[in-house]
C-alpha cells in the first residue's frame, strides 16, 4: 500500500516515520509541502496520510485538501483544527469533562483583566496557536500582565487580539508529554525543567514516565476529547488536584520521547494510521 | 550533486541522499536553506523562519 508522508520540513521525525512505514511492507509518498502543490478533488494515487507540516496552518490545509481526494489523513483536518487553536482545545476538554487548569478568553484589555481576576493570579498569558513555549508569558499580578497585553495588542495580528488567560499550575520541575490514541497510553515522557515552560524544544530533559492507570485515563480522554487520532497530550500534575491536560498536540515531535523510552513511535504512528 | 545558493550564488554540496525539505548550511555564506524539488531537480531556497503557528 501506498502511505503519504506530508511535510514540509524535514525531520528526524519524519524521517523515522518513512522508514516505519517501508520495514511495515508499504511505500512511502514522500508529499513536501513546500515542493508541490495539491488540487483539491483529484486521485492522489494514495490512500493513506501521515500529516506532519510544522506549521499548524499546512497542516490544516493540506489535511483538508487530501480529504476531499477521498484520503484518510492521520491526524484528521479536524483534529487538527482542536488542536491548533489552544482555547478550543481547552473548550473540548472541559466539554468532554477532562481536568484542565481554570481558562479564560477575553477580546479586549478590559476583558482581559477581569478574567485575570476570576481566574486568579499568577496567570499564563498564551496565543492562541503558538507552540514551543514560544510569546508564553507569565503575569504574577495585574501589573505585569498589563505591560504583556500592552506588547501584545502592539503585534498586528487578529491572534493577539484574543487573550487566552490561563490559571498557572505550579509544576514539581516537570510536566508529562503522554502520546495517546482514543484507545490506549501508547508511552510518555516526564519533561523535566527548573524553568516553568518546559518544551523540549527550550532545553527540558526527557525522561521516561511511569504509566500509571490515571495517566492512562486521562490522556486517553483527553485524544478522545479532540476526536481522536494519534497525539501528544501534555500533563500537568497539579498538587491538589492531580493530573491537569494542559493542551493536545495534533503533529507531534518525538524523538527524545521514542530515544528515552526505547518505544518505536514512528512505527506506532503508522501502525495506528494503517489499522485504525 | 551540487546546487547553487540563492543567496551568495555559491556551489552547494548535496548529500547522496539529499531529500527535499532537508535544511542545509551554505558552507560560504552561511545561509541556512531548504532543499525543494521543481521538475525532478534539487533547488534550493532560504529556509523559512520558523513559524508563529510551528506546533511541537
Amino acid at each position: 500500500m501506498r502511505v503519504a508522508v506530508v511535510y514540509d520540513r524535514l525531520r528526524a521525525e519524519e524521517k523515522a516515520i518513512m522508514r516505519a512505514v517501508e520495514e511495515l511492507g508499504h511505500k512511502p509518498v514522500r508529499l513536501h509541502l513546500n515542493s508541490t502543490h495539491l488540487s483539491l478533488g483529484m486521485a492522489v494515487g494514495f490512500s493513506i496520510a501521515l500529516e506532519r507540516a510544522t506549521s499548524g496552518i499546512k497542516a490544516y490545509s493540506s489535511a483538508a485538501a487530501l480529504e476531499a481526494s477521498g484520503v484518510k489523513v492521520v491526524n484528521s483536518s479536524q483534529v487538527i483544527a482542536n488542536c491548533y487553536n489552544k482555547l478550543v482545545t481547552t473548550a473540548k476538554l472541559l466539554e468532554s469533562g477532562v481536568p484542565a487548569p481554570r481558562t479564560a478568553i477575553a477580546f479586549s484589555l478590559e476583558g482581559a483583566y477581569k478574567a485575570a481576576e476570576e481566574v486568579g493570579y499568577p496567570v499564563v498569558v498564551k496565543p492562541v496557536n503558538g507552540s514551543w513555549g514560544r510569546l508564553v508569558s507569565l503575569a504574577q499580578d495585574e501589573e505585569e500582565l498589563r505591560t504583556i497585553l500592552e506588547h501584545r495588542e502592539a503585534i498586528p495580528s487578529p491572534f493577539y487580539r484574543i487573550h487566552y488567560i490561563q490559571e498557572f499550575i505550579r509544576k514539581p520541575g516537570r510536566d508529562i508529554r503522554a502520546f495517546a490514541t482514543e484507545d490506549r497510553l501508547v508511552t510518555a515522557v516526564y519533561r523535566v525543567a527548573a524553568h516553568w515552560i518546559t518544551n523540549t524544544a527550550r532545553g527540558a530533559r526527557a525522561e521516561k514516565a511511569e504509566l500509571t492507570s490515571e495517566l492512562e485515563e486521562i490522556a486517553v480522554k483527553a485524544a478522545r476529547a479532540v476526536g481522536g487520532g494519534f497525539l501528544g497530550v501534555d500533563i500537568a500534575e497539579d498538587s491538589e488536584r492531580g493530573l491537569l491536560v494542559l493542551e493536545v498536540n495534533s503533529v507531534t515531535e518525538f524523538r527524545n520521547a521514542a530515544r528515552v523510552t526505547g518505544v518505536d513511535i514512528a512505527k506506532e504512528i503508522v501502525e495506528y494510521a494503517i489499522g485504525a | 550533486m551540487k546546487a547553487f545558493c540563492p543567496v551568495c550564488g555559491g556551489e552547494v554540496e548535496l548529500p547522496e541522499d539529499v531529500m527535499p525539505g532537508e535544511l542545509l548550511e551554505c558552507q560560504s555564506c552561511g545561509a541556512t536553506l531548504e532543499v525543494y524539488e521543481q521538475e525532478s531537480a534539487f533547488k534550493l531556497r532560504e529556509a523559512e523562519e520558523i513559524g508563529e503557528d510551528w506546533g511541537e
